[in-house]
């Protein structure tokens, strides 16, 4: 079951048990990592469709109505479930846990394994909705119920059945995954590796999966409720209501439930995909900057401190839903005092930077570029947690544009320099500069350009998820050449997108051969005895940590970085 | 700060004091808790599952409180007639006292494991399954009472607000599942320990682990008692 070193387990020989019913930590993290990516692919065309409609009315005849918000809900559920909690916990999670902290493989290799499938038939379930009968899902990726069951909205049928069950099979992906990250890192470390010594990548994810194990229980329950509600026609959701002028058989439901229900999971979700990213960055940041991370503690407790103050804001979600004012005043305050922490963050990674060796490589940029997407992305954050604020920009752009950048945007450019820095690990191989700096560029710049005008789209009143804009009176003509203007970067940044995809199969096969450690990194998965690591990860004897994951450019040494493992002077290798 | 006269005090003198000092020990080893791997990853299932139920349950009281239709009384729902006296209650009280039982011969079969005292540590926890089993099969009875007897659906009854049938199948239901699922694991656990399958290490966790699960059911019934049927 478990590995401990010279217990006879060799490595699996076969092509089967070697690539596809692997248990090794790696070869799942890469599973997940492409069928991620493949998913992601799909959501992104998808929002560039209903970007087309928006920018050229009817330019596309097939995308009426009901494909439109088949799209949205689709887009969203894609993006925020199954490509980046996907990719950072079950990807980036499996990849880096084990080796970060100096472990063989994840505490139980086999749930792992189990994870990845279990996740693979969500895509699938979810993939098939496409081909029901009715389409998928159309009722917007929060799926607010009654709406979201009831003729009418498109893919009621199979289509919301096939979201539902789709979602409670990845939460038992995600919990047999879960499960094992968070054991890995509270229990198998290696010698000398202190949880205050670990690097700030996996303080991210292991905050971010206890935050899924606690979470993704309200959206199963609700999940399940839901699916009662459809299915047997029970009421927890339902409330007596007349549909398409007949009246139901429901009776005396509550929708409101499911709003506090789906939020207590969602806000934390933001977190569950805005801490992986956070720790990654820090990491990037310090690498690429040849100095140490500033103020390492704090950035563990800003860590701690959103993961706790993250499952008591759910309900700003709701301000328009009606609640009590001092519940409104409750939920706003705790919304604006996780700005602290956050804030926190942002100043200490400007502060690594400040007077350091930058180096502007690719994964730089991308973690730089974070810095700048997140900071603005979460200034309107600031002014949506006010109630009052909130109200009249509710169901704007000026919400579309805040989360897209702070939760959408800001996370994915953290998952290109991740790809980015560890490319190397995982193949041996560099990934195209070149390549990349364009893929960076156009991104970023891009991306600026799509979310800008939408703030003030918002601010024109412009509400989102509607189909078209013709005749509405308070929307002035100019807005439309905005979304003209929108839509077209959108399209080409959707198609930068296939430059990195291009990137990632020609340079595993193509690549220019990468060192072990081609970035100078401290942290321990840049100090395997062979790259890619093999079965096992280190060989005959385990690593011994003696330092934190931070020692870059001390004055008098040698190189301008010390790995953690690297025995101090005087001091023999442990023999 | 008073100088104590301990011979240790100065050994200490460089480690770091106060809040700094508990989180240096609390994090400084391999591994956070001393126990072994699978119980760790017991315990962070079961504090996710309590989640799930408490989602459940806090869904269940919010539709209980805001139907404005009337809510059934359990006691007199769950009565059973004997000898023409409706005794209210004494289904459940039955039931409890059978999976409480079990909690009991369950914990005494992670006693003998550890003993290694393998046949008294399987019949043990065959007995537990067996009470687990007995639980699943009164409440099949009591489903079938409801559904047939009384008319309850979970889309609505004639006793009064829709939310009753619906909650009820649904929270007992998914415990059900849980007792069910402890049983299959506790016979497994069991046949395995039967055939010394762990003699080899001599390490017969797996005992209590399955037994940290089973007290977790336990633990859950005695809320969906108190806030179900009690309440």
């Amino acid at each position: 079951m478990a590995y401990s070193h010279g217990d006879g387990h060799h490595p699996p020989q076969s092509f089967w048990t070697r690539y596809v019913w692997s248990q090794d930590h790696k070869v799942i993290s890469i599973q997940y990592t492409i069928t991620a990516i493949v998913i992601g692919l799909v959501g992104l065309v998808l929002s560039n469709l209903m970007r087309l409609q928006l920018g050229f009315p009817g330019l596309v005849p097939f995308i009426d109505p009901a494909h439109y918000y088949q799209f949205v809900t689709m887009h969203g559920m894609i993006m925020v479930i199954y490509l980046l909690t996907a990719l950072f916990l079950g990807g980036f999670g499996n990849y880096l846990i084990p080796l970060m902290v100096g472990a063989r493989d994840m505490v139980f290799p086999f749930l792992n394994m189990l994870s990845y499938w279990v996740y693979l038939l969500a895509v699938l379930v979810l993939v098939a909705s496409f081909f029901t009968p009715g389409g998928p899902t159309g009722a917007g990726w929060t799926l607010y119920p009654p709406q979201a069951i009831l003729p009418g909205t498109p893919g009621d049928g199979a289509g919301i059945i096939l979201m539902l069950v789709s979602l409670l099979i990845f939460i038992v992906a995600a919990t047999m995954g879960g499960l094992n990250y968070v054991t890995t890192v509270l229990q198998a470390r290696t010698e000398g590796m202190t949880l205050m010594r670990l690097p700030l990548t996996v303080w991210g994810i292991f905050m971010a999966t206890i935050l899924a194990l606690l979470a993704f229980p309200a959206l199963f329950v609700s999940g399940v409720m839901m699916l009662l509600d459809k299915t047997l026609g029970t009421s927890f959701f339902m409330p007596a209501l007349m549909s398409l002028g007949q009246a139901l058989g429901y009776k005396g439901g509550s929708p409101l439930l499911f709003q506090h229900l789906f939020w207590f999971f969602g806000h934390p979700e933001v977190y569950i995909v805005a801490l992986p990213a956070f720790g990654i960055v820090s990491d990037l940041i310090s690498t690429h900057a040849r100095k140490n991370i500033f103020g390492y503690r704090l950035m563990v407790w800003a860590i701690v401190a959103i993961g706790v103050l993250s499952v008591v804001v759910w309900a700003h979600h709701m301000f328009v839903s009606g609640m009590n004012p001092y519940f409104g005043f409750f939920f706003a305050t705790t919304t604006l005092i996780i700005a602290i922490p956050t804030a926190i963050k942002v100043y200490n990674w400007v502060l690594t930077l400040w007077r350091g060796n930058i180096h502007l490589t690719v994964p730089m940029l991308f973690a730089i570029g974070f810095i700048s997407m997140f900071a603005i992305g979460g200034l309107t954050g600031l002014f949506l947690g006010n109630v009052s604020v909130d109200i009249p920009l509710s169901n704007t752009y000026f919400v579309v544009a805040h989360f897209h950048m702070v939760m959408g945007v800001a996370p994915i450019l953290v998952v290109f320099g991740g790809i980015y820095h560890w490319f190397p690990k995982v193949t041996g191989r560099m990934l195209n500069d070149t390549l990349g700096q364009l893929h960076f560029w156009i991104t970023f710049i891009g991306t600026y350009l799509i979310y800008f005008p939408m703030h003030y789209l918002g601010f024109l009143g412009m509400p989102r998820r509607y189909y078209a804009y013709e005749n509405y009176q308070f929307i002035p003509p100019s807005a439309q050449v905005l979304n003209e203007f929108i839509t077209v970067v959108a399209l080409i940044v959707g198609v930068a997108q296939f430059l990195f995809v291009f990137n990632l199969a020609w340079s595993v096969f193509k690549g220019r051969a990468a060192s072990s450690n081609p970035w100078g990194g401290t942290t321990l998965e840049w100090q395997t005895p062979d790259t890619p690591p093999v079965h096992g990860n280190w060989g005959e004897t385990l690593p011994v940590v003696y330092r934190w994951a931070y020692e870059y450019s001390v004055p008098g040494e040698a190189r301008d970085f010390v790995p953690q493992n690297l025995a101090p002077e005087g001091e023999g290798e442990g023999e | 700060m008073e100088q104590h006269s301990q011979p240790t005090a100065q050994d200490l003198s460089g480690l770091p004091s106060g809040w700094r000092g508990f989180v240096a020990d609390w994090s400084s080893d391999q591994r956070a808790f001393k126990v072994s791997w699978g119980k760790a990853m017991m315990w962070i299932f079961l504090v996710s599952d309590t989640f799930v139920f408490s989602c459940f349950l806090i869904g269940y009281m919010t539709v209980r409180i805001s139907t404005t239709v009337v809510w059934p009384k359990p006691r007199e729902v769950f009565a059973l007639s004997i000898g023409g006296v409706s005794v209210p209650l004494l289904l459940i009280a039955i039931m409890t006292f059978i999976l409480i039982s079990s909690s009991g011969t369950m914990a005494m079969a992670v006693h003998f494991a550890y003993l290694r005292d393998r046949a008294k540590a399987a019949a043990l926890m065959l007995a537990t399954a067996a009470f687990g089993a007995t639980f699943v099969s009164l409440q099949a009875f009591e489903w079938t009472h409801l559904i047939l007897g009384e008319g309850v659906r979970p889309w609505g009854s004639s006793l009064g607000a829709a939310q009753f049938g619906a909650s009820f199948f649904m929270i007992t239901g998914f415990h059900g599942l849980h007792v069910t699922a402890g049983v299959i694991y506790l016979l497994t656990v069991a046949y395995r320990v039967l055939k010394g399958r762990y003699e080899k290490s001599g390490n017969y966790q797996i005992v209590e682990i399955a037994g940290l699960y089973w007290h977790f059911v336990d633990l859950v019934w005695v809320f969906i008692f108190a806030l179900f049927y009690l309440w």
